[in-house]
Protein backbone atom coordinates (compact mmCIF):
# COMPACT_ATOMS: atom_id res chain seq x y z
CA UNK A 1 0.00 0.00 0.00
CA UNK A 2 1.24 3.75 -0.71
CA UNK A 3 0.49 6.38 1.47
CA UNK A 4 0.89 9.97 0.85
CA UNK A 5 0.56 12.96 3.37
CA UNK A 6 -0.18 16.53 2.30
CA UNK A 7 0.56 19.00 4.84
CA UNK A 8 -1.42 17.04 7.35
CA UNK A 9 -2.28 18.70 10.48
CA UNK A 10 -3.21 16.34 13.63
CA UNK A 11 -4.14 16.66 17.51
CA UNK A 12 -5.34 13.60 19.98
CA UNK A 13 -9.19 13.93 19.71
CA UNK A 14 -8.63 14.55 23.96
CA UNK A 15 -6.65 16.96 23.48
CA UNK A 16 -7.32 21.25 23.96
CA UNK A 17 -8.11 22.87 20.53
CA UNK A 18 -6.03 26.01 21.56
CA UNK A 19 -3.27 23.19 22.32
CA UNK A 20 -0.40 22.89 19.71
CA UNK A 21 -1.01 20.02 17.67
CA UNK A 22 1.15 16.82 17.53
CA UNK A 23 1.73 16.77 14.14
CA UNK A 24 2.30 20.30 12.05
CA UNK A 25 1.82 20.46 8.35
CA UNK A 26 3.56 17.48 7.75
CA UNK A 27 4.16 16.16 4.25
CA UNK A 28 5.62 12.40 3.47
CA UNK A 29 5.12 9.33 0.80
CA UNK A 30 5.76 6.12 1.01
CA UNK A 31 5.79 3.61 -1.56
CA UNK A 32 4.14 -0.07 -2.10
CA UNK A 33 6.87 -2.22 -0.12
CA UNK A 34 9.15 0.69 1.52
CA UNK A 35 10.35 -0.23 4.96
CA UNK A 36 10.84 2.81 6.98
CA UNK A 37 11.77 3.83 10.58
CA UNK A 38 10.64 6.89 12.24
CA UNK A 39 12.99 8.05 15.28
CA UNK A 40 12.81 10.97 17.70
CA UNK A 41 12.75 11.76 20.73
CA UNK A 42 9.85 10.95 23.27
CA UNK A 43 6.77 13.67 22.33
CA UNK A 44 7.60 13.96 19.02
CA UNK A 45 4.42 13.06 17.55
CA UNK A 46 5.44 9.54 16.68
CA UNK A 47 2.63 7.72 17.46
CA UNK A 48 0.35 10.32 16.29
CA UNK A 49 1.71 9.81 12.95
CA UNK A 50 1.20 5.99 13.19
CA UNK A 51 -2.27 6.57 14.43
CA UNK A 52 -2.79 9.20 11.49
CA UNK A 53 -1.76 6.66 9.07
CA UNK A 54 -3.68 3.84 10.42
CA UNK A 55 -6.98 6.20 9.87
CA UNK A 56 -7.59 6.17 13.40
CA UNK A 57 -7.07 9.75 13.71
CA UNK A 58 -8.68 11.93 11.18
CA UNK A 59 -6.04 14.73 10.34
CA UNK A 60 -7.75 18.60 11.01
CA UNK A 61 -6.16 19.70 7.97
CA UNK A 62 -3.99 18.34 5.12
CA UNK A 63 -4.87 15.26 3.10
CA UNK A 64 -4.06 11.56 3.47
CA UNK A 65 -3.95 9.36 0.76
CA UNK A 66 -3.76 5.50 0.68
CA UNK A 67 -3.54 3.94 -2.73
CA UNK A 68 -4.39 7.11 -3.97
CA UNK A 69 -7.75 7.78 -2.06
CA UNK A 70 -8.64 9.88 0.66
CA UNK A 71 -9.71 7.37 3.42
CA UNK A 72 -11.87 10.10 5.22
CA UNK A 73 -13.70 10.96 1.95
CA UNK A 74 -15.18 7.27 1.78
CA UNK A 75 -18.20 5.97 3.88
CA UNK A 76 -17.39 4.33 6.71
CA UNK A 77 -18.22 0.98 5.74
CA UNK A 78 -15.77 1.13 2.90
CA UNK A 79 -13.56 3.20 5.59
CA UNK A 80 -13.81 0.14 7.60
CA UNK A 81 -13.24 -2.53 4.75
CA UNK A 82 -9.84 -0.21 4.39
CA UNK A 83 -9.00 -0.50 7.63
CA UNK A 84 -9.00 -3.87 7.70
CA UNK A 85 -6.00 -3.50 4.76
CA UNK A 86 -4.10 -1.70 7.27
CA UNK A 87 -2.48 -3.39 10.89
CA UNK A 88 -1.64 -0.50 13.18
CA UNK A 89 0.15 -2.79 16.12
CA UNK A 90 0.18 -0.54 19.71
CA UNK A 91 3.21 -0.13 21.43
CA UNK A 92 0.83 -2.14 24.61
CA UNK A 93 -0.45 -5.28 22.92
CA UNK A 94 -3.85 -4.79 23.30
CA UNK A 95 -4.63 -8.59 23.84
CA UNK A 96 -7.65 -9.27 26.85
CA UNK A 97 -6.10 -10.95 29.80
CA UNK A 98 -8.23 -14.38 30.08
CA UNK A 99 -7.86 -14.77 26.19
CA UNK A 100 -5.51 -17.83 24.94
CA UNK A 101 -2.53 -16.98 22.79
CA UNK A 102 -3.84 -18.94 19.65
CA UNK A 103 -7.12 -17.19 19.98
CA UNK A 104 -5.05 -13.56 20.33
CA UNK A 105 -2.80 -13.99 17.23
CA UNK A 106 -6.16 -14.96 15.18
CA UNK A 107 -7.32 -12.21 16.16
CA UNK A 108 -5.71 -10.57 13.62
CA UNK A 109 -7.34 -12.31 11.01
CA UNK A 110 -11.15 -10.57 11.59
CA UNK A 111 -11.31 -8.41 9.43
CA UNK A 112 -11.13 -10.75 6.37
CA UNK A 113 -12.84 -13.73 7.58
CA UNK A 114 -17.13 -13.97 7.94
CA UNK A 115 -18.63 -13.50 11.51
CA UNK A 116 -19.74 -16.75 11.25
CA UNK A 117 -16.32 -18.37 10.78
CA UNK A 118 -15.13 -16.09 13.63
CA UNK A 119 -17.55 -17.74 15.76
CA UNK A 120 -16.16 -21.44 15.07
CA UNK A 121 -12.80 -20.08 15.65
CA UNK A 122 -13.68 -19.43 19.03
CA UNK A 123 -15.12 -22.80 19.96
CA UNK A 124 -12.13 -24.47 17.84
CA UNK A 125 -9.11 -22.46 16.64
CA UNK A 126 -10.08 -22.36 12.96
CA UNK A 127 -5.93 -22.44 11.48
CA UNK A 128 -4.04 -23.10 14.88
CA UNK A 129 -0.94 -23.97 12.23
CA UNK A 130 -1.20 -19.95 11.13
CA UNK A 131 -0.85 -18.80 14.34
CA UNK A 132 2.18 -21.33 15.45
CA UNK A 133 3.82 -19.75 11.89
CA UNK A 134 3.40 -16.65 13.24
CA UNK A 135 4.82 -16.85 17.00
CA UNK A 136 7.18 -18.99 16.00
CA UNK A 137 8.74 -15.94 14.21
CA UNK A 138 8.84 -14.54 17.84
CA UNK A 139 10.38 -17.60 19.29
CA UNK A 140 7.16 -17.87 21.08
CA UNK A 141 5.02 -21.05 20.12
CA UNK A 142 5.68 -22.67 22.98
CA UNK A 143 2.91 -20.46 24.56
CA UNK A 144 0.46 -21.60 21.60
CA UNK A 145 -2.10 -22.82 24.20
CA UNK A 146 -1.46 -20.40 27.38
CA UNK A 147 -3.47 -17.82 28.56
CA UNK A 148 -2.22 -14.33 27.92
CA UNK A 149 -2.57 -13.40 31.55
CA UNK A 150 0.32 -15.97 32.31
CA UNK A 151 2.80 -14.16 29.69
CA UNK A 152 6.10 -11.60 30.70
CA UNK A 153 6.11 -8.43 29.48
CA UNK A 154 8.30 -9.35 26.84
CA UNK A 155 6.13 -12.73 25.44
CA UNK A 156 2.99 -10.62 25.59
CA UNK A 157 4.56 -7.88 23.48
CA UNK A 158 5.77 -10.74 20.74
CA UNK A 159 2.54 -12.05 20.80
CA UNK A 160 0.75 -8.81 20.01
CA UNK A 161 3.44 -8.56 16.97
CA UNK A 162 2.59 -12.13 15.75
CA UNK A 163 -0.71 -10.83 15.58
CA UNK A 164 0.29 -8.20 12.51
CA UNK A 165 1.71 -11.48 10.92
CA UNK A 166 -1.32 -13.53 10.94
CA UNK A 167 -3.15 -10.63 9.44
CA UNK A 168 -3.24 -9.97 6.22
CA UNK A 169 -2.76 -6.13 5.88
CA UNK A 170 -0.60 -4.77 2.80
CA UNK A 171 0.31 -1.89 5.55
CA UNK A 172 1.89 -2.24 8.83
CA UNK A 173 2.57 0.33 10.88
CA UNK A 174 3.98 -0.90 14.33
CA UNK A 175 4.60 1.11 17.16
CA UNK A 176 7.73 0.30 19.79
CA UNK A 177 8.38 -2.84 19.03
CA UNK A 178 11.34 -3.53 21.32
CA UNK A 179 10.42 -1.47 24.18
CA UNK A 180 10.17 -5.02 26.58
CA UNK A 181 12.55 -6.49 24.68
CA UNK A 182 16.08 -7.47 25.52
CA UNK A 183 18.53 -7.33 22.46
CA UNK A 184 19.06 -10.58 20.85
CA UNK A 185 15.26 -10.90 20.95
CA UNK A 186 14.84 -7.35 19.39
CA UNK A 187 16.89 -8.12 16.51
CA UNK A 188 14.81 -11.40 16.36
CA UNK A 189 11.95 -9.32 16.33
CA UNK A 190 12.89 -6.69 13.82
CA UNK A 191 14.17 -9.60 11.30
CA UNK A 192 10.74 -11.34 11.46
CA UNK A 193 8.71 -8.08 10.77
CA UNK A 194 10.96 -7.14 7.81
CA UNK A 195 11.16 -10.30 6.49
CA UNK A 196 7.64 -10.77 6.66
CA UNK A 197 6.76 -7.17 5.06
CA UNK A 198 8.90 -7.73 2.32
CA UNK A 199 7.81 -11.56 1.45
CA UNK A 200 4.37 -10.37 1.17
CA UNK A 201 5.20 -6.93 -0.65
CA UNK A 202 3.69 -4.97 2.24
CA UNK A 203 4.78 -1.77 3.31
CA UNK A 204 6.66 -1.25 6.92
CA UNK A 205 6.11 1.88 9.13
CA UNK A 206 8.08 1.28 12.26
CA UNK A 207 8.71 3.84 15.09
CA UNK A 208 11.70 3.10 17.16
CA UNK A 209 13.41 4.35 20.20
CA UNK A 210 16.62 2.29 19.53
CA UNK A 211 18.37 4.36 16.49
CA UNK A 212 21.06 2.23 16.12
CA UNK A 213 18.29 -0.81 15.62
CA UNK A 214 17.11 1.39 12.94
CA UNK A 215 19.94 2.43 11.15
CA UNK A 216 20.93 -1.39 10.88
CA UNK A 217 17.69 -2.55 9.98
CA UNK A 218 15.67 -0.59 7.78
CA UNK A 219 16.79 1.29 4.57
CA UNK A 220 15.11 4.76 5.22
CA UNK A 221 14.56 6.36 8.54
CA UNK A 222 12.10 9.57 9.49
CA UNK A 223 13.23 11.54 11.93
CA UNK A 224 10.55 13.44 13.74
CA UNK A 225 10.69 16.49 15.87
CA UNK A 226 8.40 18.79 18.05
CA UNK A 227 5.48 17.24 15.20
CA UNK A 228 7.50 18.24 12.55
CA UNK A 229 9.58 16.54 10.17
CA UNK A 230 13.33 17.09 11.36
CA UNK A 231 15.09 15.10 8.65
CA UNK A 232 14.02 12.14 5.86
CA UNK A 233 17.06 10.19 4.24
CA UNK A 234 18.25 6.99 3.31
CA UNK A 235 19.59 5.07 6.11
CA UNK A 236 23.31 5.74 5.27
CA UNK A 237 23.21 8.97 5.06
CA UNK A 238 21.72 9.79 8.18
CA UNK A 239 25.15 11.05 10.06
CA UNK A 240 25.81 11.31 13.81
CA UNK A 241 25.20 14.83 13.45
CA UNK A 242 21.60 14.70 12.28
CA UNK A 243 21.26 12.49 15.33
CA UNK A 244 22.59 14.59 17.62
CA UNK A 245 20.13 17.39 16.08
CA UNK A 246 17.16 15.69 16.55
CA UNK A 247 17.71 14.54 19.95
CA UNK A 248 19.32 17.75 21.35
CA UNK A 249 18.18 18.21 24.70
CA UNK A 250 17.04 14.27 24.69
CA UNK A 251 20.69 12.90 24.39
CA UNK A 252 20.17 10.69 27.00
CA UNK A 253 17.49 8.80 24.87
CA UNK A 254 19.66 8.42 21.98
CA UNK A 255 22.01 6.13 23.84
CA UNK A 256 19.66 4.52 25.85
CA UNK A 257 17.13 2.36 24.69
CA UNK A 258 13.85 4.42 25.85
CA UNK A 259 11.28 4.54 27.62
CA UNK A 260 9.95 1.26 29.25
CA UNK A 261 6.42 0.37 27.83
CA UNK A 262 3.84 2.96 28.59
CA UNK A 263 0.28 2.99 27.48
CA UNK A 264 0.02 5.07 24.48
CA UNK A 265 -2.70 7.16 24.97
CA UNK A 266 -3.60 9.07 28.43
CA UNK A 267 -5.76 6.74 31.23
CA UNK A 268 -9.01 8.21 31.50
CA UNK A 269 -10.33 7.83 34.96
CA UNK A 270 -12.84 4.50 34.17
CA UNK A 271 -15.88 4.70 35.94
CA UNK A 272 -16.31 2.34 39.19
CA UNK A 273 -17.55 -1.39 38.52
CA UNK A 274 -20.04 -2.37 40.99
CA UNK A 275 -19.77 -5.72 41.39
CA UNK A 276 -23.15 -6.52 42.48
CA UNK A 277 -26.27 -4.41 41.87
CA UNK B 1 16.13 20.97 67.84
CA UNK B 2 14.35 23.06 70.41
CA UNK B 3 11.16 22.30 69.25
CA UNK B 4 9.41 20.71 71.80
CA UNK B 5 7.42 17.64 70.06
CA UNK B 6 3.73 18.83 71.06
CA UNK B 7 3.96 21.63 68.88
CA UNK B 8 4.88 19.50 66.07
CA UNK B 9 1.72 17.62 66.15
CA UNK B 10 -0.31 19.11 63.06
CA UNK B 11 -4.16 19.37 63.06
CA UNK B 12 -6.00 17.75 60.00
CA UNK B 13 -7.30 20.31 58.30
CA UNK B 14 -10.25 18.51 56.50
CA UNK B 15 -11.73 17.82 60.13
CA UNK B 16 -13.95 20.62 60.46
CA UNK B 17 -15.77 19.94 57.36
CA UNK B 18 -16.29 15.99 57.76
CA UNK B 19 -17.85 16.77 61.18
CA UNK B 20 -19.89 19.44 59.69
CA UNK B 21 -21.04 17.12 56.64
CA UNK B 22 -21.93 14.73 58.78
CA UNK B 23 -24.02 16.86 60.91
CA UNK B 24 -25.48 17.97 58.22
CA UNK B 25 -26.28 14.68 56.67
CA UNK B 26 -27.75 13.80 59.87
CA UNK B 27 -30.15 17.15 60.11
CA UNK B 28 -30.82 15.95 56.52
CA UNK B 29 -32.17 12.33 57.46
CA UNK B 30 -34.32 13.73 59.98
CA UNK B 31 -37.22 14.96 57.83
CA UNK B 32 -36.98 11.64 55.90
CA UNK B 33 -37.25 9.96 59.11
CA UNK B 34 -40.77 11.76 59.90
CA UNK B 35 -42.43 11.50 56.29
CA UNK B 36 -41.48 7.47 56.85
CA UNK B 37 -43.78 7.66 60.23
CA UNK B 38 -40.32 5.56 61.60
CA UNK B 39 -41.69 5.19 65.02
CA UNK B 40 -39.69 1.59 66.18
CA UNK B 41 -40.73 2.25 69.75
CA UNK B 42 -44.64 0.82 68.56
CA UNK B 43 -42.57 -2.21 68.36
CA UNK B 44 -42.19 -2.76 71.94
CA UNK B 45 -45.87 -1.93 72.76
CA UNK B 46 -47.51 -5.38 74.35
CA UNK B 47 -50.54 -5.43 71.95
CA UNK B 48 -48.97 -4.79 69.03
CA UNK B 49 -46.17 -7.39 69.43
CA UNK B 50 -47.94 -10.18 70.72
CA UNK B 51 -49.72 -11.49 67.18
CA UNK B 52 -47.03 -10.98 65.39
CA UNK B 53 -45.05 -13.71 67.83
CA UNK B 54 -47.72 -15.62 67.92
CA UNK B 55 -47.58 -15.82 64.17
CA UNK B 56 -44.23 -16.58 64.26
CA UNK B 57 -43.85 -18.98 66.80
CA UNK B 58 -46.26 -20.99 64.43
CA UNK B 59 -43.54 -21.09 62.26
CA UNK B 60 -41.96 -24.14 63.80
CA UNK B 61 -41.69 -26.75 63.43
CA UNK B 62 -42.21 -26.35 59.76
CA UNK B 63 -44.47 -28.70 57.84
CA UNK B 64 -42.68 -31.93 56.74
CA UNK B 65 -45.35 -34.34 56.02
CA UNK B 66 -44.45 -35.98 52.85
CA UNK B 67 -48.14 -35.33 50.64
CA UNK B 68 -46.98 -31.53 51.53
CA UNK B 69 -43.51 -31.99 50.57
CA UNK B 70 -44.85 -33.44 47.39
CA UNK B 71 -46.88 -30.72 46.63
CA UNK B 72 -44.07 -27.73 47.62
CA UNK B 73 -41.23 -29.89 45.29
CA UNK B 74 -44.25 -29.62 42.49
CA UNK B 75 -44.51 -25.72 42.97
CA UNK B 76 -40.17 -25.56 43.05
CA UNK B 77 -39.87 -26.90 40.06
CA UNK B 78 -42.56 -24.42 38.79
CA UNK B 79 -40.43 -21.50 40.49
CA UNK B 80 -37.53 -22.51 39.37
CA UNK B 81 -39.27 -23.11 36.27
CA UNK B 82 -40.65 -19.63 35.83
CA UNK B 83 -37.54 -17.84 36.87
CA UNK B 84 -35.38 -19.29 34.31
CA UNK B 85 -37.55 -18.90 31.65
CA UNK B 86 -37.95 -14.99 32.22
CA UNK B 87 -34.28 -14.76 32.56
CA UNK B 88 -34.06 -16.57 29.09
CA UNK B 89 -36.47 -14.32 27.43
CA UNK B 90 -35.18 -11.52 29.14
CA UNK B 91 -31.38 -12.20 28.06
CA UNK B 92 -32.59 -12.69 24.74
CA UNK B 93 -33.76 -9.87 24.67
CA UNK B 94 -30.75 -7.77 26.80
CA UNK B 95 -27.78 -8.94 24.61
CA UNK B 96 -29.22 -7.03 21.67
CA UNK B 97 -29.76 -4.45 23.81
CA UNK B 98 -26.51 -4.39 25.33
CA UNK B 99 -24.60 -4.69 21.84
CA UNK B 100 -26.57 -1.44 20.55
CA UNK B 101 -25.74 1.01 23.95
CA UNK B 102 -21.81 -0.33 24.38
CA UNK B 103 -19.95 2.96 23.46
CA UNK B 104 -16.91 0.37 23.15
CA UNK B 105 -18.21 -0.94 20.09
CA UNK B 106 -18.75 2.53 18.37
CA UNK B 107 -16.15 2.68 14.97
CA UNK B 108 -17.42 6.46 14.58
CA UNK B 109 -16.01 7.35 18.72
CA UNK B 110 -12.86 5.69 17.62
CA UNK B 111 -11.82 8.67 16.13
CA UNK B 112 -13.07 11.50 18.08
CA UNK B 113 -16.94 11.95 19.13
CA UNK B 114 -19.62 9.64 18.00
CA UNK B 115 -21.36 10.54 15.34
CA UNK B 116 -25.01 11.88 15.88
CA UNK B 117 -26.71 8.97 14.96
CA UNK B 118 -25.04 6.35 16.47
CA UNK B 119 -25.23 7.80 19.56
CA UNK B 120 -29.04 8.71 19.04
CA UNK B 121 -29.61 5.15 18.67
CA UNK B 122 -27.13 4.12 22.13
CA UNK B 123 -29.50 7.03 23.43
CA UNK B 124 -32.84 5.35 22.44
CA UNK B 125 -31.78 2.05 23.56
CA UNK B 126 -30.80 3.40 27.19
CA UNK B 127 -34.13 5.36 27.70
CA UNK B 128 -35.74 1.33 26.17
CA UNK B 129 -34.29 0.04 28.94
CA UNK B 130 -34.85 2.21 31.80
CA UNK B 131 -38.58 2.20 30.59
CA UNK B 132 -38.94 -1.39 30.68
CA UNK B 133 -37.39 -1.91 34.11
CA UNK B 134 -38.38 1.06 35.92
CA UNK B 135 -41.93 -0.51 35.74
CA UNK B 136 -41.96 -2.92 38.26
CA UNK B 137 -42.41 -6.66 37.50
CA UNK B 138 -45.54 -6.86 39.74
CA UNK B 139 -47.39 -4.09 37.35
CA UNK B 140 -46.19 -6.27 34.31
CA UNK B 141 -47.75 -9.35 36.21
CA UNK B 142 -50.64 -7.68 36.39
CA UNK B 143 -50.98 -6.55 33.28
CA UNK B 144 -50.16 -9.76 31.82
CA UNK B 145 -52.39 -11.98 33.92
CA UNK B 146 -55.35 -10.05 32.41
CA UNK B 147 -53.49 -11.08 28.78
CA UNK B 148 -53.07 -14.32 29.43
CA UNK B 149 -54.96 -15.06 32.34
CA UNK B 150 -53.83 -16.48 35.84
CA UNK B 151 -50.78 -18.78 35.44
CA UNK B 152 -47.10 -18.93 35.31
CA UNK B 153 -46.80 -17.64 31.53
CA UNK B 154 -47.47 -13.70 33.48
CA UNK B 155 -45.14 -14.64 35.83
CA UNK B 156 -42.09 -15.67 32.65
CA UNK B 157 -43.21 -12.45 30.77
CA UNK B 158 -43.06 -9.72 33.87
CA UNK B 159 -39.67 -11.41 34.64
CA UNK B 160 -38.33 -11.12 31.11
CA UNK B 161 -39.47 -7.49 30.57
CA UNK B 162 -38.09 -6.13 33.91
CA UNK B 163 -34.94 -8.13 33.73
CA UNK B 164 -34.30 -7.40 30.40
CA UNK B 165 -33.78 -3.50 31.52
CA UNK B 166 -31.82 -4.09 34.10
CA UNK B 167 -29.61 -6.77 32.43
CA UNK B 168 -29.06 -4.55 29.79
CA UNK B 169 -28.07 -1.46 31.79
CA UNK B 170 -25.49 -3.36 33.63
CA UNK B 171 -24.15 -5.57 30.94
CA UNK B 172 -23.47 -2.80 29.32
CA UNK B 173 -21.62 -0.87 32.57
CA UNK B 174 -19.49 -4.12 33.05
CA UNK B 175 -18.60 -4.10 28.97
CA UNK B 176 -17.51 -0.70 29.63
CA UNK B 177 -16.34 -0.58 32.86
CA UNK B 178 -13.22 -3.30 31.28
CA UNK B 179 -9.69 -2.01 29.71
CA UNK B 180 -11.28 -0.82 26.29
CA UNK B 181 -7.73 -0.86 24.81
CA UNK B 182 -8.28 -4.18 22.85
CA UNK B 183 -11.89 -3.71 21.71
CA UNK B 184 -10.51 0.13 20.17
CA UNK B 185 -7.26 -1.85 19.14
CA UNK B 186 -9.61 -4.66 17.17
CA UNK B 187 -12.22 -1.98 15.10
CA UNK B 188 -8.89 -0.06 14.68
CA UNK B 189 -7.71 -2.94 12.20
CA UNK B 190 -10.98 -3.15 10.19
CA UNK B 191 -12.83 -6.20 12.75
CA UNK B 192 -16.42 -5.84 12.64
CA UNK B 193 -18.68 -4.93 15.84
CA UNK B 194 -19.83 -8.55 16.72
CA UNK B 195 -16.17 -10.13 16.13
CA UNK B 196 -14.69 -7.02 18.49
CA UNK B 197 -17.36 -8.05 21.33
CA UNK B 198 -16.22 -12.09 20.76
CA UNK B 199 -12.62 -11.47 20.67
CA UNK B 200 -12.06 -8.22 23.10
CA UNK B 201 -15.31 -7.47 25.09
CA UNK B 202 -16.66 -10.90 25.96
CA UNK B 203 -12.79 -12.48 27.22
CA UNK B 204 -12.33 -9.96 29.34
CA UNK B 205 -15.72 -9.44 31.42
CA UNK B 206 -17.38 -12.85 31.15
CA UNK B 207 -16.82 -14.09 34.87
CA UNK B 208 -18.48 -10.71 35.88
CA UNK B 209 -21.02 -11.40 33.32
CA UNK B 210 -22.00 -14.59 34.00
CA UNK B 211 -21.71 -13.95 38.17
CA UNK B 212 -24.27 -10.99 37.59
CA UNK B 213 -26.50 -13.73 35.22
CA UNK B 214 -26.69 -16.01 37.80
CA UNK B 215 -27.29 -13.09 40.87
CA UNK B 216 -30.38 -12.20 38.51
CA UNK B 217 -31.59 -15.45 38.58
CA UNK B 218 -31.54 -15.90 42.20
CA UNK B 219 -33.35 -12.56 42.28
CA UNK B 220 -35.70 -13.70 39.42
CA UNK B 221 -36.42 -17.19 42.07
CA UNK B 222 -37.11 -14.22 44.99
CA UNK B 223 -39.34 -12.13 42.61
CA UNK B 224 -41.16 -15.18 41.25
CA UNK B 225 -42.40 -15.78 44.81
CA UNK B 226 -43.66 -11.75 44.95
CA UNK B 227 -45.38 -12.60 41.28
CA UNK B 228 -47.51 -15.61 42.94
CA UNK B 229 -48.92 -13.52 45.19
CA UNK B 230 -51.08 -12.22 42.13
CA UNK B 231 -51.79 -14.80 40.60
CA UNK B 232 -48.73 -15.94 38.88
CA UNK B 233 -48.13 -19.43 40.14
CA UNK B 234 -45.31 -21.45 41.81
CA UNK B 235 -44.37 -20.90 45.39
CA UNK B 236 -45.62 -17.88 45.74
CA UNK B 237 -49.02 -18.51 45.16
CA UNK B 238 -49.10 -21.41 47.23
CA UNK B 239 -47.50 -19.15 50.12
CA UNK B 240 -49.86 -16.40 49.61
CA UNK B 241 -52.85 -19.35 50.20
CA UNK B 242 -51.18 -20.56 53.25
CA UNK B 243 -50.21 -17.02 54.48
CA UNK B 244 -54.58 -16.16 54.12
CA UNK B 245 -54.67 -19.03 56.57
CA UNK B 246 -52.49 -18.16 58.97
CA UNK B 247 -50.64 -21.20 58.62
CA UNK B 248 -47.04 -20.67 60.13
CA UNK B 249 -45.46 -23.89 59.42
CA UNK B 250 -46.29 -24.62 55.76
CA UNK B 251 -44.86 -21.09 54.96
CA UNK B 252 -41.58 -22.14 56.95
CA UNK B 253 -41.51 -24.55 55.17
CA UNK B 254 -41.26 -22.82 51.50
CA UNK B 255 -38.86 -20.20 53.05
CA UNK B 256 -36.61 -23.13 53.57
CA UNK B 257 -37.30 -23.89 49.95
CA UNK B 258 -35.98 -20.63 48.63
CA UNK B 259 -33.09 -20.07 51.46
CA UNK B 260 -31.77 -23.93 49.65
CA UNK B 261 -32.61 -22.20 46.27
CA UNK B 262 -30.17 -19.24 46.92
CA UNK B 263 -27.68 -20.96 48.49
CA UNK B 264 -27.67 -23.16 45.80
CA UNK B 265 -27.41 -20.28 42.69
CA UNK B 266 -24.82 -19.06 44.98
CA UNK B 267 -22.52 -22.16 44.61
CA UNK B 268 -22.66 -22.38 41.34
CA UNK B 269 -22.16 -18.72 40.82
CA UNK B 270 -19.13 -19.10 42.48
CA UNK B 271 -17.77 -22.28 40.67
CA UNK B 272 -18.07 -20.52 37.96
CA UNK B 273 -16.60 -17.52 38.51
CA UNK B 274 -13.53 -19.57 39.75
CA UNK B 275 -13.72 -21.62 36.42
CA UNK B 276 -13.79 -18.18 34.50
CA UNK B 277 -11.48 -16.23 36.11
Amino acid sequence: MNITLEHCSARHPSAHRQAPAALRVLSLSVARGEQVAIIGPSGAGKTTLLHLLACALRPYEGALQLNGRNPWALPRSALQKLRGELFLAPQVPPLPPRQRVVTAVLAGRLPHESLWASVRSLFYPTDIALAERALTQFDVNDKLFERVDRLSGGERQRVGLARALASQAGLFLVDEPLSALDPTRSQQAIESLTTAARERGATLVTTLHHVEMALHNFPRIIGLRGGALAFDLPAAEVTPEHLRQLYDQHLDELTGSGPAASPDEPLAARPVAMPCR
Amino acid sequence: MPLTPHLLVRRDPAARQRVFWALASLAALWPLLVLTEFKPWLLWEAGALTPALRFVADFVPPKMESEFLWLVARETWRTVAIATAGLTLALLLAIPLTLLSVRGLSMSALTGRMAPLPAAVRQLVRWLMIVLRSVPELIWALVFVRVVGLGPTAGVLAIALTFAGMLGKVYAEILESGDAHPAASLLRNGSGRLQTFLYALLPQSAAELTSYTLYRWECAIRSSAVLGFVGAGGLGQMMDASMKMFNGSEVATMLLVFMALVWVADCISAGLRKWLA
